[in-house]
């Protein structure tokens, strides 16, 4: 057993220590660590009020936590505490090396211009400047999420919910960044549609060796995109492991009444 | 020879907190090991907890106590307190798993569901699908079908998608549970004829397998699972 803690992986590309948020006297947070490696899926579950989108406003540099740090090893290698970061470094990590995919994708797009500029336009953001070179990336990655390329001068408000939270994934992974989150991605969809978007985030970040931080209150999306599960109730973190194994054999009550809670297909 | 799969007192309880706090104690005291090229056969009435025991080797049931040791990359790996990362790692290189029933993701057509653990090893696409295809012609699942997802398929029919996919990979450690089960005589004499190529290889199996002729033909060794009841 003398080589338990050999890794046979790199370094991790995202750490929390001791994550915590409080808004006036309530803990919406608390203590909240973890780390994630390039190309894994974290699932982040929990009812509303859980704390977990919290969770993740402070993970993406969003939200400014009460205590506790977030650091992200930069494309260069160097790990750098995200509060060190000034403004335009943060607002550049995100345009380039981070994706994140709201649940609402009004919230990701620019409903007003073409869906074409929405993808085009992360290009232009890292130094891209040839029209032609631009387009046809655009309209490449319109085939990889599925929408007819036919439609790339549309703007997404004559889109369908589905193709909407498809092109903002489109719009996010262009810069082919090495860490996603996303935000309920599959929440306002379909039953349909959520298992053809589920199905293309799984092959996509398959594919692209993705690191991801998916906050969900759907188990199932869970156990189909992730590697590892946070369980939070009361903005406390109470249950974490391999996604399997914590939603086949659940330890904590509340953990158990989650997966119970299932209805069988 | 060196072992495996070396188990040393492993225990599992499970306790139903929806259900007043109950305990259910599942096994206690599991020791065997497995070696290379050997298929060991868990038995055992309904409900004695094989199936738990397999989990348990994956690493997708935990362990309360004891040692689930497995070699992995030549160093002995103790699953009941590896890291999520390092049991991924070990799932990826070292032990893999035939479950009972078919779990795929709706959409993706049978050829990669049965190729998937080769592209994630780093196989390229079409030599993984000229795997996956004869390992699918030697169960008998007609080429019409390849390209169609399984979720529609019938029982025996997804259950042999799902033998494809587990055997497809040269893993050292094969665990099956009821490989057999819904298959009719033709195809359970291909499994047995797997198994066998297997343990030629060297791979280091456990099995669940009801039918006595099966186990007969499969069985290195029995491993008795009831001295392991818990007691209640």
């Amino acid at each position: 057993m003398a080589d338990q803690n050999l890794v046979e992986n790199d370094e991790p590309l995202l750490v929390a220590k001791s994550l915590s948020k409080s808004f006036g006297r309530i803990a919406a947070c608390r203590d909240a660590s973890f780390s994630l490696y390039p190309g894994e899926v974290l699932a982040i579950v929990g009812e509303s009020g859980s704390g977990k989108s919290t969770l993740l406003q402070m993970l993406s540099g969003q939200l400014a936590a009460s205590s506790g740090h977030v650091s992200y090893r930069m494309r260069d290698g160097i790990t750098r505490d995200l509060a060190t970061l000034g403004e335009a470094e943060r607002r550049f990590l995100f345009r380039t090396d981070w994706g994140f995919v709201h649940q609402d994708p009004a919230q990701g797009l620019r409903m007003a211009v073409s869906a074409g500029a929405n993808v085009g336009e992360r290009l232009m953001a890292v130094g891209w400047n040839h029209y032609g070179r631009i387009r046809d990336t655009a309209s490449d990655w319109l085939t990889r999420v599925e929408i007819d390329t036919a439609r790339i001068d549309d703007t997404p408000r004559t889109y369908s919910g589905g193709m909407r939270q498809r092109l903002q994934i489109a719009r996010n992974l262009v810069t082919e960044p090495r860490l996603v989150f996303m935000d309920e991605p599959t929440g306002g969809l379909d039953v349909s549609v959520q298992a053809r978007l589920l199905d293309l985030l799984r092959s996509l970040v398959a594919e692209l060796h993705l690191a991801v931080v998916i906050v969900t209150h759907d188990l199932a999306v869970a156990r189909l995109l992730s590697h590892r599960v946070m369980v939070m109730k009361g903005g406390r973190v109470i249950e974490t492991g391999l996604t399997d194994q914590v939603l086949d054999d659940p330890r904590e009550p509340y953990t158990q009444l989650l997966v119970s809670s299932i209805l069988p297909p | 020879m060196t072992a495996m799969i070396d188990i040393a007192d492993a225990q599992k309880t499970f306790t139903m907190h929806l259900q007043g706090g109950i305990e259910l104690p599942v096994v206690s005291g599991v020791t065997f090991h497995v070696n290379p090229g050997e298929c060991v056969v868990l038995s055992g009435p309904s409900g004695a907890g094989k199936s738990s025991i397999l989990k348990m080797i994956f690493g997708n049931y935990r362990c309360d106590s004891g040692r689930i040791g497995i070699r992995h990359r030549g160093t002995l790996i103790d699953l009941a307190t590896a890291e999520p990362r390092q049991v991924l790692n070990i799932r990826r290189a070292t032990i893999g798993y035939v479950s009972q029933f078919l779990r795929a993701v709706p959409r993706v057509a049978t050829i990669d569901v049965v190729a998937e653990p080769l592209i994630v090893n780093g196989m390229s696409r079409a030599d993984a699908q000229a795997r996956a295809g004869e390992l699918l012609h030697r169960l008998n699942i007609p080429e019409r079908l390849w390209q169609l997802p399984p979720a529609t398929f019938s029982g025996g029919e997804q259950q042999r998608v799902n033998i494809a996919r587990g055997f497809i990979s040269d893993l050292p450690i094969l665990l099956l549970d009821e490989p057999t089960a819904s298959l009719d005589a033709a195809n359970r004499a291909v499994v047995v004829e797997l198994v066998a190529e297997k343990k030629r290889q060297g791979v280091a199996m456990v099995a669940i397998v009801h039918d006595d002729e099966i186990r007969h033909l499969i069985a290195d060794r029995i491993v008795d699972v009831t001295s392991f009841a818990a007691a209640a």
